[in-house]
């Protein structure tokens, strides 16, 4: 791995990597089980600095924004570190987000540049295109069909320059990238991440999970996603290690990649978990009796032997079919974005597959807790990583109280937002809003959420605001959309639900066209941000001066009922 | 070559199949999300049940954002 305490900026570090492992692949890309792509870091250079040099011919200079949009591919590297190479600040925004979405975060980044793939520069081009953005004044778009009508957009292929670039020097404190953390309602928060958060961050997560050359980590989550960033791009590059791209995300696609890269590591969101773990049990469930008692003896001793820490190749010796499935060379699965069930954990350590658990937020730099396998411990988000300090604040009687962390990974804070940088970061600590306690151990126990924000099983982040554009105009008094779990605490991290309140007009009474209307609304919302549940307020909401709904206090009235007599179903 | 109505009619009895819905109880305007109780993922296995069927290939960013039969089945169209 490269000495990172020696760099300045991401660009200074993979410029670097490039010329150390020039012959090791860096990147292999496969689409429905063909392999379509193989690099190698100095193919992966040879493609990127043309590009560096072409951004640089068309004005793009250190400190100038460039967006990338796009599912997970080499592009997508390859455009990073061409942005890095020029001093570069990214703003990598999510592919799954609506086009307006998309829009919303482009022109609120500043970003001049963007780069993405046809057929989501479709998409952006069907809902207004540029004029949404004045900002965005070059756009680059991969895979274009010959024939296809870009527009003022540039073509990725053509945009390549013979000359040499000029390399852009960053300092560790310069922004690297901007990642909006979250949905787009109200407020986007775009985290200021610098070179240094980066850095320090690999180097801390490195320390427990290494890489090296020969490692190959299977990308399935969003790359613009701070895990994928982190341990599918930065971590993998600057150790001489390897990236494997699936062009498509089906589950049996997956499967067979296991077993064809022979993965070192794979990042998954625990909803991705949950299905494996449904899938290998059905399997197990199959087994004739007698081949299923030999299995149950062997998960036993394996068990027993890995009590204090994993052992891989016994584990994979004792249990060879179910490793084989996953190409027998799997370290961890890292698992990450949302919480996941101690049971889901459990099952795969007792199979021998060290499940990487641990707590982290965008704003934090990624990672801030985990499970550092000594022992494995399927009850808590491990403990904090080299560098980071974590304090609980105001522990109640129980010893629980919110996350605060310090940290060099710490962003620099969200873009254009000083107020609310201020309220986040006090004194050098970031406040999490996620209420927790240590162990005896020094590990971190989690036990739900500060802020009126759910976190999916899918890792996607959710906040009430969000929603409430989707019923803008309801035909009642007014109305607010919470966290059930944010009006009455369960103390639990997982079975969150979207709960909306509604206030009637004086007279008015709840009907079936109303209903109708309120679901017709939420099933135009995408699945995972639709509400669950009904409440019906009787009293006027509490309202600032400026007529905003002071949330807390209307969240402490509602509180007063009985959750399961309160929420009326959809 | 298939009418929409078809192809609607034939993505309905693979998605009653392969999720195990009762019989027609599936129509062209329902949510397969909310109506079949499934996720993101299960979404996924349905579209390679329909490339099967239909013998087309469905990239991942066609069904991005789809939820109803209705449109999905307009895709697979697009395709045929």
């Amino acid at each position: 791995m490269l000495d990172l305490a020696k760099y300045s900026s991401l660009g200074e570090a993979i410029r670097d990597a490039l010329e150390i492992w020039p012959r090791e692949v860096c990147l292999y890309e496969s689409d429905r089980g063909d392999e379509k792509q193989r690099l190698t870091y100095r193919d992966f250079k040879d493609r990127a600095l043309p590009l560096a040099r072409w951004l640089q011919d068309s004005g793009f200079s250190a400190g100038d924004r460039a967006s990338i949009i796009m599912t997970n591919q080499s592009k997508w590297l390859i455009s990073a570190f061409a942005v890095f190479y020029c001093g570069g600040v990214l703003v990598p925004l999510d592919y799954k987000l609506k086009p307006e979405e998309q829009w919303k975060l482009l022109k609120h980044s500043g970003a001049g540049v963007l780069i993405t793939e046809y057929p989501i520069w479709r998409q952006l081009g069907a809902c207004g295109g540029c004029a949404n953005a004045p900002n965005v004044k070059v756009v680059l778009v991969t895979e274009a069909p010959p024939n296809a009508d870009l527009g003022d957009a540039i073509r990725w292929e053509s945009a390549e320059s013979d000359r040499r670039p000029a390399f852009v020097p960053r300092r560790r404190q310069d922004l690297a990238c901007i990642v909006y953390s979250s949905g787009t309602g109200g407020t986007p928060k775009g985290c200021m991440m610098t070179h240094a958060n980066y850095l320090e961050q690999c180097v801390a997560l490195t320390a427990w999970y290494p890489f090296w050359p020969g490692v190959k980590y299977l990308s399935i989550l969003p790359t613009n996603h701070a895990i994928d960033f982190m341990v599918g791009f930065i971590g993998p590059f600057t150790c001489g290690a390897a990236v494997v791209h699936l062009r498509t995300l089906r589950p049996e696609f997956v499967r067979e990649a296991f077993a064809k890269y022979k993965i070192t590591y794979v990042s998954l969101v625990p909803l991705v978990l949950k299905n494996l773990q449904k899938g290998l049990q059905a399997r197990f469930d199959e087994l004739p009796p007698r081949k299923r008692r030999i299995f149950e003896i062997l998960r036993r001793i394996n068990i027993e032997m890995t009590r204090s820490r994993p052992i891989l190749p016994l584990s994979r010796l004792l249990l060879k079919q179910v490793h084989d499935a996953f190409g027998g060379k799997l370290n961890a699965i890292i698992v990450g974005g949302a919480f996941t069930e101690p049971q889901n954990l459990q099952f795969f350590y007792d199979l021998g597959i060290p499940v990487a658990n641990g707590y982290g937020l965008t704003e934090a730099g990624t990672a801030i807790t985990v499970n550092d396998l000594k022992p494995f411990r399927a009850d808590t988000v491990g403990k904090p990583l080299p560098g980071m300090q974590v304090r609980i604040l105001n522990p109640d009687g129980d010893g629980i109280g919110q996350v605060a962390v310090r940290s060099k990974t710490v962003m620099a804070g969200y873009l254009n937002e000083p107020e609310l940088t201020a309220q986040t970061i006090v004194d050098g600590w970031l406040m999490t809003g996620d209420m927790g306690r240590f162990d005896h151990r020094g590990h971190l126990q989690l036990f739900g959420r500060k802020k009126n924000m759910i976190v999916t099983e899918e890792g996607k982040n959710v906040y009430a605001e969000d929603i409430e554009q989707a019923f803008e105009g309801l035909a009642v008094k007014e109305f607010c959309v919470f966290a059930a779990n944010y009006i009455w605490p369960s103390r639990s991290m997982v079975g969150e639900q979207l709960i909306l309140v509604i206030h009637l007009d004086h007279g008015q009474s709840f009907t079936e066209a109303l209903r109708n209307e309120i679901a017709a609304r939420n099933s135009r919302l995408l699945n995972y941000k639709r509400i669950h549940g009904l409440v019906l307020h009787a009293e006027d909401f509490p309202l600032t001066a400026s007529l905003k709904i002071i949330r807390v206090a209307l969240a402490e009235r509602l509180a007063q009922r009985k959750r399961e007599e309160a929420i009326l179903p959809l | 070559m298939r009418t929409i109505e078809q192809t609607t009619q034939e993505i309905l009895e693979l998605a009653t199949k392969h999720f195990k819905a009762v019989p027609d109880s599936l129509k062209a305007e329902d949510d397969f999300y909310k109506k079949l109780g499934i996720d993101s993922l299960q979404a996924l296995e349905l579209l390679s049940r329909l490339e099967n069927h239909f013998h087309i290939e469905l990239p991942d960013y066609e069904v991005q954002g789809v939820s109803d039969f209705k449109t999905l089945a307009e895709r697979v169209q697009s395709r045929l």
